[in-house]
């Protein structure tokens, strides 16, 4: 018993008011999805304060960027949001070509939008998997383990590693996508295609899992863009704002997508967003698929050492969890001279506070949840 | 509630679908419950395992002379090497007139990017298949060269696995004279 509880009951005894508990969520409660310290004052099942403690991850990965070539850093990347790697990739080889004003052959782009879109279904699947977990469901979470299971499968046939890839490269790709792509693709799309609704079907309209999430944690849409929010828990609150849509990279805009959209900013919004978002994601990468042209993908500057030219450079991604910002200095030598990631997953954790308080102990796991963090990303 | 047996009757369908073919592996043998295979866990093609050194096979030594742009370009610095005068050269066998004396790799610290497959000019690293490799002591993932080249040779015996664009060229027909030549036009 915590000393709080002690006095609370003592004072309870003694017919006067009863004090405030003190509860630690964290680091290594399995609901808080990495190590994350949530401490929460309570009053009986009432959340009055919660304080967020981050940092148990931090590796300095901004830092270590300094020190290290402009192709080694795309490593560093793969370790920011470790469920969405090509993502993370994808953005810092935007910065770098950005800066160096470089051209992407047509074919690589592709392959990236591709490889890019499937990495989002992946991280959503595992979303999915979670949110149902921390809800109180156990078998969603194995359905989504398959379907993911099946991507990492391909991932791995592409890029040889089923997590940190290190295949995007400053310019292109490391080579040329395999031979059998497009029968891999053909046979998983299906496959994948039937994982989501399964996803879906199970979960998303469940009675007990709206009764769950269904106005929980709910932020109007000015608040959500004075916190920073931004993908799907940003769009859950109804505005419209996807950087696919908002300001096309790479070849975005050649594809025809929705941007799904919410109602209230609740859980439940936030987790039909992305499931929204996942089939979404398949028609684009079936667009891809049917426009992808032949030619060379790896970089026309070859193996040669990257020195960009001096000046800086801010790039945007639409990652899986919102908007990555990698803000890029260069000083004309080999090695970056600053680099500052705009981490989505921070910015939506920086509402907690707003979120958790007055809700109930059992709904601060459901919360938590739905912002979908890494703390990988978070704590860099 | 509608929703609710829908999702009951999508789990129980997957239950009748499983018991006829089991998604899951055994782990480490992979095979079913009941047909254990002691076979390894399969691996695509292109799996990027522990680094190992490549062995040439025409000559009779490694590919790698020891020219350090792996151990340059390593994220991690997990890697050293030191060089030494080729022997074979010297009999006039082979071309490497450098070739590798020591080499270490602590797998401890390597993060399998494989970018110091792709920095190498000799094709005299790989990355192999192997990938359960813990052990029970701290060091003991510092692997050094006749560990990395059976490593290596194993993964070439395995996949067939032939150097790519290798810049060395075969050894020089066998002309006594060629030596010298050799090292006046290097200068």
């Amino acid at each position: 018993m915590c000393p709080n509880m002690v006095e609370t009951h003592a004072n309870l005894a003694a017919g006067g008011q009863p004090v405030e508990m003190l509860l630690n969520m964290g680091p290594q409660h399995p609901s808080t999805h990495g190590v994350f310290r949530l401490v929460l004052w309570i009053d009986g099942e009432k959340i009055v304060r919660a304080e967020p403690h981050i940092g148990y991850l931090h590796r300095g990965s901004e830092k270590l960027c300094e020190g290290e070539q402009y192709h080694q850093v795309i490593t560093l990347f793969d370790r920011l949001d470790y469920v969405a790697n090509f993502n993370n990739e994808w953005a810092y080889c935007r910065a770098v070509e950005k800066l160096m004003g470089l051209a992407v052959p047509e074919r690589a782009e592709y392959a990236r939008v591709i490889l890019g879109e499937l990495n989002r279904i992946a991280s959503h699947l595992l979303y999915v998997g979670t949110m149902g977990l921390d809800a109180g469901a156990m078998t969603p979470s194995m359905f989504c383990f398959r379907g993911r299971e099946r991507v990492q499968a391909l991932f791995e046939a592409v890029s040889g590693a089923r997590m940190m890839h290190n295949y995007f490269r400053i310019g292109g790709l490391k080579e040329e996508l395999p031979e059998n792509f497009r029968q891999l693709m053909s046979g998983l799309l299906p496959l994948l295609k039937k994982d989501v609704e399964e996803s879906d079907k199970i979960l998303t309209f469940n009675e007990i899992f709206l009764a769950r999430l269904k106005g929980v944690g709910a932020i109007g849409a000015p608040e959500a863009v004075d916190f920073g929010f931004t993908g799907p828990c940003l769009r859950a609150c109804g505005v419209e704002y996807d950087c696919r849509r908002a300001q096309p990279y790479s070849v975005y805009d050649r594809f025809e997508f929705e941007v799904p959209v919410g109602l209230d900013g609740d859980c439940w919004d936030r987790h039909w967003v992305r499931v929204q978002e996942m089939y979404q994601s398949l028609r684009i990468i079936e667009q891809a698929l049917a426009q992808m042209p032949e030619g060379p993908v790896t970089s026309p500057l070859g193996r040669r050492l990257i020195r960009p030219p001096k000046g800086e450079v801010y790039v945007r991604a639409e990652n899986p969890r919102g908007e990555l910002g990698v803000y890029l200095v260069s000083d004309g030598t080999d090695k970056p001279y600053r680099v500052k990631v705009r981490p989505p997953s921070f910015c939506n954790l920086s509402a907690i506070q707003r979120l958790l308080q007055n809700s109930w102990i059992a709904d601060s796991v459901v919360i938590l949840g739905s912002l979908d963090i890494v703390l990988g990303e978070v704590d860099r | 509630m509608l929703n609710s047996i829908k999702g009951l009757a999508l789990t129980f369908m997957s239950t009748l679908r499983g018991l006829r073919k089991p998604v899951t592996h055994q782990y480490p043998n992979s095979g079913s419950l009941l047909g254990k295979r002691a076979v390894p866990t399969p691996v695509q093609d292109r799996f990027m395992g522990f680094p190992a050194l490549t062995w040439d096979q025409e000559v009779g030594e490694p590919f790698c002379t020891s020219c350090m742009v792996c151990i340059r370009n390593c994220p991690t610095q997990c890697m050293t090497a030191t060089m030494k005068d080729n022997p074979l050269n010297a009999e006039g066998k082979s071309s490497r007139r450098k070739i590798v004396d020591q080499f270490e790799i602590n797998l401890n610290r390597c993060i399998l990017c494989g970018i110091c497959v792709e920095v190498c000019n000799f094709d005299a690293i790989v990355m192999s298949h192997e990938h359960e490799m813990s052990t029970y002591q701290r060091n003991g993932d510092r692997v050094d060269l006749p560990a990395l080249l059976t490593i290596g040779k194993r993964y070439q015996y395995k996949t067939g696995w032939q150097p790519v664009a290798t810049k060395v060229k075969k050894a020089p027909a066998p002309q006594p004279v060629a030596a010298p030549a050799e090292g006046e036009a290097k200068g």
